[in-house]
């Protein structure tokens, strides 16, 4: 696909399937979660995952982490096949350990994701800590406290606990925790949506600095395309467990193909009266079918305005419709 | 000399927690003609839902009205005992909420809890008060209303649930509307079916609206006003026009230039603005946003400025303008 960059993390057919419970065990029923997900991130960018609640985005990032095991699929970071479910069954699993330091999450929420009853001095160091990144005490301290300033909050801080922080000051703190290992590659799990509007902007910005300041790799997730917009460079849209379109930033917004993606954008609603009044919204009917029963052939097809019988025969091909713009869908010609 | 349909006059109200007080309405005056969509925007905090809570009169238990008046419809909500309230909330006002999980009932059908409203507060027997029921859920676009009202909450999707919110708040076709944050839970394309719903029976039933939510985005396209808050106070007020391109409070500027565009082709960097929220409990002296605040001055941190007028219906408070018009009327002297 991207032959000539240099790919830090590849995911090929990636596929999370978790199992239902209560379902007949003479045909075991799964929540295809994610299914058939392929995608590369060069060195020093952004990824964008967008899409509705349940369409796998979340999934997709824990299962690249391996914190859920894949169901089948490859794993490649940084030319290491780290997973490999193999064509004959055998699944190849490296030691994650020492990928552990390389590759980190942020969280969505960060009144869940620290620990009430550690000082944010020992969430921070606790990764430190299992990694032996620190010499001595002194050294642990001054990592420590490095790195809460470098997420804007200042050393008192570390003897303090998570509860006598705002949602903000929180988020920050799981940045620095992510930080802390020196990673190079992190997973932002809707790192925003759970923060106030004035506060979304800071932790952006810092976020983008770091970034720049230490060349990491992101794979940020979140349903809000503007948000998505801003930070990436390419953007991939998910709608149950499967990726229906991909393509550069702007591509996505200026020229997306995907009768899916295209309502998504015009269903964000734009701060601005002039075009909000103006433009007409493409209002989708129905809901989001659920994930056990998916529709057969396109899963979109059951809200879709363009969809005819073929869609629910067959499932769309993955294609490029123009270099580097990847979509799923049969009736491409006509949504354009 | 109330001619408008909600009129908040100066209303302080405070919760009164074990930590102290916390003032979480401060001087608030805000009015509401019938028919109009008044859009109320603010942080967590900022004391948006504790005003819709204080038109319904249901302000929680340690919160309590200080001073001022909520007049709704001619009933002063402040004078009113429970019983009396009861008769209004429901049939002239209701509220959607932000979770459609949590505010419905689990344990009663869908129907059962419409139902429950049209028996209240009209002369309707049960097989009337079902067939308005199956009516009102077929008015917010569910499909096989029949089935339906005999599901329970949990066999429904979110989106769905939050229409049975609102079929259930329109039960009695009430004056006011109060949404507050009613599409915080949902999905991007599900937000748009839900406001579309929401516009689209306001213009059929003549209601007047207060749209509560974070979004600057859902506001612009749906409000004739809208009302800006910040730490328990109105900091600026106007027409959507005014509030987004004559915008006057700093506050309000640094919002709409935090949000990120869509459609510019380059990123820019986004314009954050700094520090945190207001700490209630110890609110600052002066303007409550002065130690955010870009072109804080000196006064700002001493002293509440005034508010200042800029046409009938716009109005802010900021020291900025006041200072602005103290330069210009110097200019004229000289």
């Amino acid at each position: 696909m991207m032959a000539n960059q240099d790919i830090l993390v590849e995911v090929q057919h990636l596929k999370q399937y978790f199992p239902v419970a209560g379902s007949s065990i003479f045909k075991k029923a799964y929540v295809k979660a994610v299914d058939d997900v392929s995608f590369a991130i060069p060195r020093g960018t952004t990824l964008g995952l967008v899409g509705e609640s349940g369409c796998g985005k979340t999934t997709t990032g824990r299962t690249l982490l391996q914190l859920y095991e894949p169901t089948a699929g490859r794993i490649i970071y940084d030319g290491e096949t780290i997973f490999d479910s193999g064509l004959d069954g055998k699944k190849v699993k490296a030691n994650m350990l020492p990928y552990r330091r390389k590759m980190q999450i942020v969280f969505q929420d960060p009144y869940a994701s620290l620990n009430p009853r550690m000082t944010v001095g020992d969430i921070v160091g606790e990764a430190i800590d299992i990694h032996h990144l620190a010499a001595s005490r002194e050294d642990r301290r001054d990592k420590i406290i490095k790195m809460l300033e470098r997420v804007g909050l200042n050393s008192e801080h570390a003897n303090r606990y998570p509860h006598e922080f705002s949602g903000g000051q929180r988020q920050r703190v799981g940045i620095a925790r992510a930080l802390a290992v020196d990673p190079e590659f992190i997973v932002c799990d809707e790192p925003i949506s759970a923060l106030d509007v004035s506060i979304q902007a800071q932790v952006i910005n810092m976020l983008e600095d770091l970034q720049h300041e230490f060349g990491l790799t992101y794979l940020f997730i979140a349903h809000d395309l503007s948000v998505v917009k801003h930070i990436s460079s390419r953007i991939g849209v998910m709608y149950l467990g499967k990726m229906v379109e991909m393509a550069d930033s702007n591509e996505i917004t200026f020229h997306c193909c995907h009768p899916y993606t295209k309502s998504l954008i015009s269903a964000i609603p734009i701060a601005d009266p002039k075009i909000s009044r103006a433009s007409k919204r493409i209002v989708l009917e129905g809901d989001i079918p659920s994930p056990v029963n998916p529709p057969s052939g396109c899963h979109f097809r059951t809200r879709c305005p363009y969809a005819t019988p073929l869609c629910a025969e067959k499932e769309p091909e993955w294609k490029e419709v123009s270099p580097g713009h990847f979509c799923a869908c049969h009736h491409l010609d006509q949504v354009k | 000399m109330s001619e408008h349909l909600v009129d908040i006059q100066n209303l302080h109200l405070s919760f009164f927690t074990p930590a102290g007080e916390v003032k979480a309405l401060n001087d608030v005056s805000l009015f509401l003609d019938e028919g109009e969509v008044l859009g109320v925007v603010g942080e967590s905090g900022s004391g948006k839902s504790v005003t819709a809570s204080a038109i319904m009169g249901i302000t929680a238990d340690p919160g309590r009205i200080v001073s001022g008046k909520v007049i709704f419809n001619g009933h002063d909500i402040g004078s009113l005992d429970e019983k009396e309230l009861r008769k209004i909330r429901g049939k002239e006002v209701s509220m959607i909420f932000q979770d459609p999980m949590t505010s419905l009932n689990p344990v009663y059908t869908v129907g059962n809890q419409i139902e429950e409203a049209i028996l209240l507060h009209t002369e309707k027997n049960k097989q009337e008060a079902k067939e308005r029921a199956i009516e009102l859920l077929r008015l917010v676009g569910i499909n096989e209303p029949e089935k339906r009202i005999k599901q329970y909450p949990h066999e429904l999707s979110g989106g769905m649930r939050q229409r049975v919110m609102i079929a259930i708040a329109l039960a009695c076709e009430p004056k006011l509307l109060i949404a507050d944050e009613p599409t915080t839970a949902l999905d991007v394309t599900i937000q748009a079916q839900i406001l579309e719903l929401i516009m689209e029976l306001k213009n059929k039933l003549g209601m007047a609206v207060i749209l509560i939510t974070h979004d600057l985005g859902i506001v612009s396209s749906m409000c004739d006003r809208i009302a800006v808050m910040y730490a328990g106070k109105v900091i600026e007020c106007g027409t959507t026009d005014d509030i987004f391109y004559n915008t006057k409070h700093e506050y309000t500027k640094g919002l709409l230039r935090s949000v990120p565009n869509l459609y510019e082709e380059e990123s820019s960097r986004l314009i954050a603005i700094e520090g945190t929220p207001v700490d209630m409990l110890n609110p600052p002296a002066g303007c409550p946003f002065a130690p955010r605040c870009p072109q804080c001055m000196k006064i700002c941190l001493k002293e509440m400025p005034p508010y200042h007028e800029f046409s009938d219906i716009h109005y802010s408070a900021c020291w900025l303008t006041q200072k602005a018009e103290f330069e210009e009327a110097g200019k004229g002297e000289e």
